[in-house]
């Protein structure tokens, strides 16, 4: 059998101006300026784009004349990465526009942010929030490993400083940062401080799929989906995220995205040696140290000292989200983050990160989501085709 | 110390198949849902045991002892109406399941991995009681 994405091609790819606040931007603005900067650096004119993807589809097919196929994906990110490619691999369309954008929907500051608090009946007394919930992973993490606050902060300052050096970066400037400061900054939810965890912020990504034989005449080096899949353990802040749930499978709900993973190395023909850069999403530093070990990159309760050899650094032996992430670059709302993961690892691939460029750079692997809301996404790719 | 939070949280939005847990701890009972035919104790309420897919779901009542399974000791709240600091926990009970709960009635330092606990309720509103655990010797 062939591989299923042979003939696709990411195309274009986008982040518009990512800041705390987008002043005159609200979501569908700042997500029509990510799509039309995605069209631009794909060199594709609009009135080739047959179908979009994302929350402001139907806006964006009725306001740039696209389409008429249209997705309203609940969430965005890799699965609809893969779901795009398969329109494309299928004959189902020839240019695939997705495009995602968070503005002004952070307002009440007195309060987490409003896609941070969950309502369900069995959390919603107990003050949950994301952090929280996924402290709770990471302390069970910590009582079977031993893993220490200093390997979290290790991961949070090494992605920080990505984003310090980062001019795009939200947090452009801010370091660079020890793991001394991140364990100095005010606790939020033990063991997270403030630094370990994600930013809020604003701003629009997007990503233009098409076919192999469109995107021979387009002027950026084809970047190849070698392979991806996505796990759930089931709907997010609603059950105890205990670290040993386990659905069909023995792999523990601490480890989501491990079948996905090995079923990304399985369809790619390749290992987690083979991985040049992770950009792995990073909602909160201990998120890096299971990932790392959910993914094959180190054993079972070994993301800890993985971590403290200087393994994810630049210039170490797999480079972790290279432009700031969460963390430093950009969290802008529900979804658009969840793009930029893919974004970078195309930018590496095409070797034209203004910073933190991984020299070489043939094989990268990009996630989303995290243990704490259950799910992840994992996706793997290349620069040769498939 | 870590203490219950006062009236006027958020409070559980019950559904149907959850009606009998809040009931429960209305009354100072923890329930959980299990399968009377395969004994399958669910994660969350339903109409059907994952496990054999029988219908035969009962709601036993636990004991309300269990151990300390994870924690996290929250600082920034997650909105004014809560108290700081406060634990959630999952706390891992003696008949075999696990819930989302949040432990009162020590310091935060006092938390650790298997910390024996027994539940209490404390009321959130008029309707509802919320089962808080308590370290016990």
């Amino acid at each position: 059998m062939s591989h299923p994405y042979r003939d696709v091609v990411i195309a274009g790819v986008h982040n518009t101006v990512q800041a705390r606040q987008l002043e005159g931007h609200d979501s569908e603005s700042i997500t029509f300026e990510a799509a039309l900067g995605a069209l631009a650096d794909a060199g594709v004119p609009t009135p080739e784009v047959d179908a979009v993807i994302g929350a402001h589809a139907q806006e964006l097919v009725l306001g740039l004349r696209l389409g008429p196929c249209t997705r309203l994906p609940w969430q965005l990110g890799i699965p609809i990465v893969l779901e795009g490619a398969d329109l494309v691999a299928s004959g189902r369309a020839d240019v695939v526009l997705i495009a995602a954008g968070g503005a002004s929907m952070y307002t009440d500051r007195t309060a987490t942010a409003p896609w941070t608090r969950p309502a369900n009946e069995f959390v919603v007394g107990y003050g949950l929030f994301t952090a929280a919930e996924f402290a709770l992973m990471a302390r069970r993490h910590m009582v079977m490993y031993g893993t220490t606050p200093e390997q979290l902060a290790t991961v949070a300052s090494t992605i920080r400083n990505n984003g310090h050096v980062n001019p795009d970066a939200v947090y452009f400037g801010r370091g660079p940062f020890t793991p001394a400061d991140i364990l100095a900054s005010r606790l939020v939810a033990e063991p997270f401080h403030l630094l370990d965890c994600a930013m809020t912020s604003e701003g629009g990504s997007a990503l233009v799929l098409t076919s192999a034989e469109r995107a021979a005449d387009l002027p950026n080096p084809p970047v190849w989906i070698l392979g991806g899949a996505s796990d759930s353990y089931g709907p997010a802040y609603q059950i105890a995220p205990a670290w040993d749930i386990v659905g069909r499978s023995d792999v523990p709900a601490g480890y989501v995205g491990r079948t996905a993973a090995r079923h990304a190395f399985a369809t790619a023909g390749l290992a987690p040696d083979d991985v040049d850069v992770a950009e792995l999403y990073d909602p909160f530093s201990f998120e890096i140290i299971r990932q790392l070990e959910a993914y094959g990159f180190c054993p079972d309760g070994e993301g800890g000292a993985f971590v403290d050899d200087g393994n994810i650094g630049p210039g170490g032996r797999l480079p972790v989200t290279t432009d700031g992430g969460t963390m430093s670059y950009s969290h802008a709302g529900i979804n658009a983050q969840q793009l930029q993961r893919v974004i970078r690892g195309v930018e590496q691939l095409r070797g034209t990160c203004a910073t933190n460029q991984v020299h070489g750079a043939e094989v990268a692997i990009c996630s989303n989501g995290g243990s704490g809301a259950l799910f992840t996404d994992v996706m793997l790719l290349g620069k040769e085709r498939p | 110390m870590l203490e219950p939070q006062p009236v006027g949280i958020p409070v559980p939005n019950p559904s149907p198949a959850s009606k009998p847990y809040w009931e429960g701890a209305a009354r100072g009972e923890l329930l959980y849902q299990r399968c009377d035919d395969c004994g399958t104790i669910a994660l969350r309420p339903g109409t059907v045991c994952g496990s054999c897919l029988g219908r035969n779901l009962s709601w036993p009542r636990s004991a309300g002892l269990g151990s300390l399974y994870s924690w996290t000791v929250v600082w920034r709240p997650q909105q004014p109406a809560f108290r700081v600091p406060y634990a959630p926990a999952i706390v891992a009970l003696d008949e075999g399941f696990r819930m989302m709960s949040a432990v009162v009635g020590c310091e935060p330092e006092e938390l650790r991995a298997d910390l024996p606990l027994a539940v209490e309720f404390h009321p959130a509103s008029d309707d509802i009681s919320l089962p808080y655990f308590r370290p016990r010797t």
